[in-house]
């Protein structure tokens, strides 16, 4: 164990490989430092963990309907009671989380990476280009983000492919934005005219050396922003424009426990205290990220 | 070996333009080293950058080694001139080691043996193996620099620009680096253009100097002639009293210390 914190922390790295490790463990060592961020990190590998390992968490199936056992209340044979079809909640809300986690994964997969290549190329190039790219963002940023997913719905048709396409179209102009004033900043640093004094391409700075500078920022927003998604992925489902039933997603889970909310109040606060606590954890992850990543260390 | 003729360079603010330097000429030979000083303001680094390749637009003459230097550059003409920073923490990536710093240049101009030229570009600023894959902020502000002067020379350049290579430095760092950046000219036959507002500096490392001020060259002489202080113009003598009154009052001060702890 000593000698591997020596070899990360080794003053001359051998190897490009090593040098990288040893930066990552001091990052992992302020991060660790931070209980509240440790907290939110356990709760998203949690929840990676029990979406990935559904199956053997529960013997229930999630679509198993019996209408003998509706509404049951937690006890021994259904844990978090049962809902008004007589499935299990408790494999509800496991399954669910791999709609949770796809939607969230999807949305940052399409979202971040188009804010970071706008912004940096606007931050960066500057000129009319910058000026035709951030009034487009304006113009997606103008609408409200719910709407303009409602609307995309009601064109394309409920759906979570659907809903996961509204989120992303209306998810990327903050983090281009973000890219954008990062790439203000780094452009006019002394190692780009190094860059351009070697003959380096434009296209080449951009990607090398100011998208890696914007990441972390990124990274960090994106993070905070989980919670958001989660929740506005949740109220698509609410409102029954995002997953369908029979699916259990988290959202829809609550808009079929509402009419029960008094007298069978598991049925809603089960899935609700699902998403409460997983966009907490999304929160606490990301401000200990926000420490670590600080792109001025 | 470089020769630049009636440089002029203006910035436009806000639809009014500012002439930053106006009908700059100079000529440095083959191996020279030429001191441009000036306060901040004059427009020496705007020449600087200029020369660099770094100004798009301006008028004039910049010849080197006979070829016109136009606005837009190829990959060969800019090899030949490379330049070293003021800010040794602003002129390295943050996010890159030594060695992918170091790497970059050669990748870009498709140079073969990498790993021999940045042991060897290393070893030539007094770096070992052991700096390689460190990354900046492991590194003190002398050894950046000397990082940053490896990479200005891993491409070979005829020329080198120097922008106040020293000004960031501790006071002891800096005679270092002085006298590192005198040895590798003598030894690889550079040219130098130094800018910088410290007399001192530029004494100690060029033959011939330029004084300006105002965005125009108020005297050209040569180095001894600035250390007798046989300097023609009013502002040069002005320039020469004023970095001497500095160390006087210093001097003035360390003996007044010195008689203070004696008593």
């Amino acid at each position: 164990m000593t000698a591997m914190r020596a070899w990360l922390l080794d003053e001359a790295p051998a190897s490009p490989a090593q040098a990288a490790m040893g930066r990552a463990y001091v990052a992992w060592r302020d991060f660790a430092a931070n209980p509240l961020a440790l907290t939110g990190l356990i709760i998203v590998l949690l929840l990676v963990a029990l979406a990935v390992l559904a199956p053997l968490l529960t013997a229930h199936d999630p679509y198993a309907q019996n209408l003998d056992d509706r509404l049951l209340p937690p006890g021994a044979a259904h844990w978090l009671g049962t809902d008004q079809l007589g499935r299990d909640i408790l494999a509800r809300i496991l399954y669910g989380a791999r709609i949770t986690l796809m939607i969230v994964g999807l949305v940052a997969v399409i979202a971040a990476p188009v804010g970071l290549v706008v912004g940096c190329v606007s931050g960066y190039f500057g000129g009319w280009l910058d000026v035709v790219m951030m009034r487009v963002t304006d113009v997606f940023l103008a609408f409200p983000r719910l709407i303009l997913a409602l609307a995309l719905v009601a064109a394309l048709g409920p759906g979570i492919e659907n809903a996961v396409i509204a989120l992303a179209l209306t998810a990327w102009p903050p983090y281009a934005r973000l890219a954008r004033a990062e790439a203000l900043t780094i452009r006019g640093r002394e190692f780009i005219d190094a860059a351009r004094m070697q003959g380096a391409t434009a296209w080449g700075i951009v990607f090398t050396q100011v998208m890696p500078l914007c990441t972390s920022s990124l990274i960090v927003r994106l993070t905070l922003d989980m919670a958001g998604i989660i929740l506005i992925a949740a109220g698509l489902g609410f409102l029954g424009l995002g997953a369908q039933p029979p699916a259990p997603e988290w959202g829809a889970m609550i808009a079929a426990g509402r009419q029960y909310l008094f007298d069978q109040w598991w049925v809603a606060t089960m899935p609700g205290l699902a998403i409460l606590v997983v966009s907490l954890g999304f929160n606490l992850l990301g401000d200990g990220l926000r420490d670590v990543l600080d792109p001025r260390r | 070996m470089i020769r630049v003729e009636d440089l002029s360079v203006a910035f436009r603010a806000g639809g009014r333009v500012v002439p930053a330097v106006r009908g700059v000429s100079f000529a440095v030979p083959k191996g020279a080293a030429f001191g441009l000083v000036g306060e901040s303001g004059s427009g020496k680094t705007t020449v600087l950058r200029t020369i660099a390749g770094l100004i798009d637009d301006w008028d004039g003459r910049i010849e080197v080694d006979g070829v016109p230097m136009g606005a837009k550059r190829d990959r060969a003409a800019r090899r030949q001139l490379q330049m070293v920073f003021q800010d040794p923490y602003g002129s390295l990536h943050p996010r890159h080691t030594v060695a992918r710093t170091l790497a970059a240049p050669l990748r870009l101009h498709g140079v073969g043996e990498r790993d021999r030229r940045i042991d060897a570009a290393l070893a030539d600023v007094g770096l070992d193996r052991r700096f390689r894959y460190r990354y900046p902020n492991q590194l003190s502000g002398g050894q950046r620099q000397r990082v940053a002067i490896a990479r200005a020379l891993i491409l070979e350049p005829a020329i080198v620009l120097l922008d106040e290579p020293t000004s960031a430095l501790d006071v002891s760092v800096q005679a270092e680096v002085l006298d590192l950046l005198d040895r590798l000219r003598r030894e690889r036959a550079l040219t130098y253009i130094l800018v910088s507002h410290d007399l001192g500096v530029v004494v100690r490392l060029c033959e011939t100097m330029a004084v300006m001020r105002n965005g125009e060259v108020v005297e050209t002489a040569t180095a001894s002639a600035f250390r007798k202080g046989a300097v023609a113009t009013d502002y040069a003598r002005g320039l020469i009293e004023s970095s001497r009154g500095y160390r006087r009052e210093t001097r003035m001060a360390e003996v007044a210390e010195a008689g203070i702890r004696t008593t």
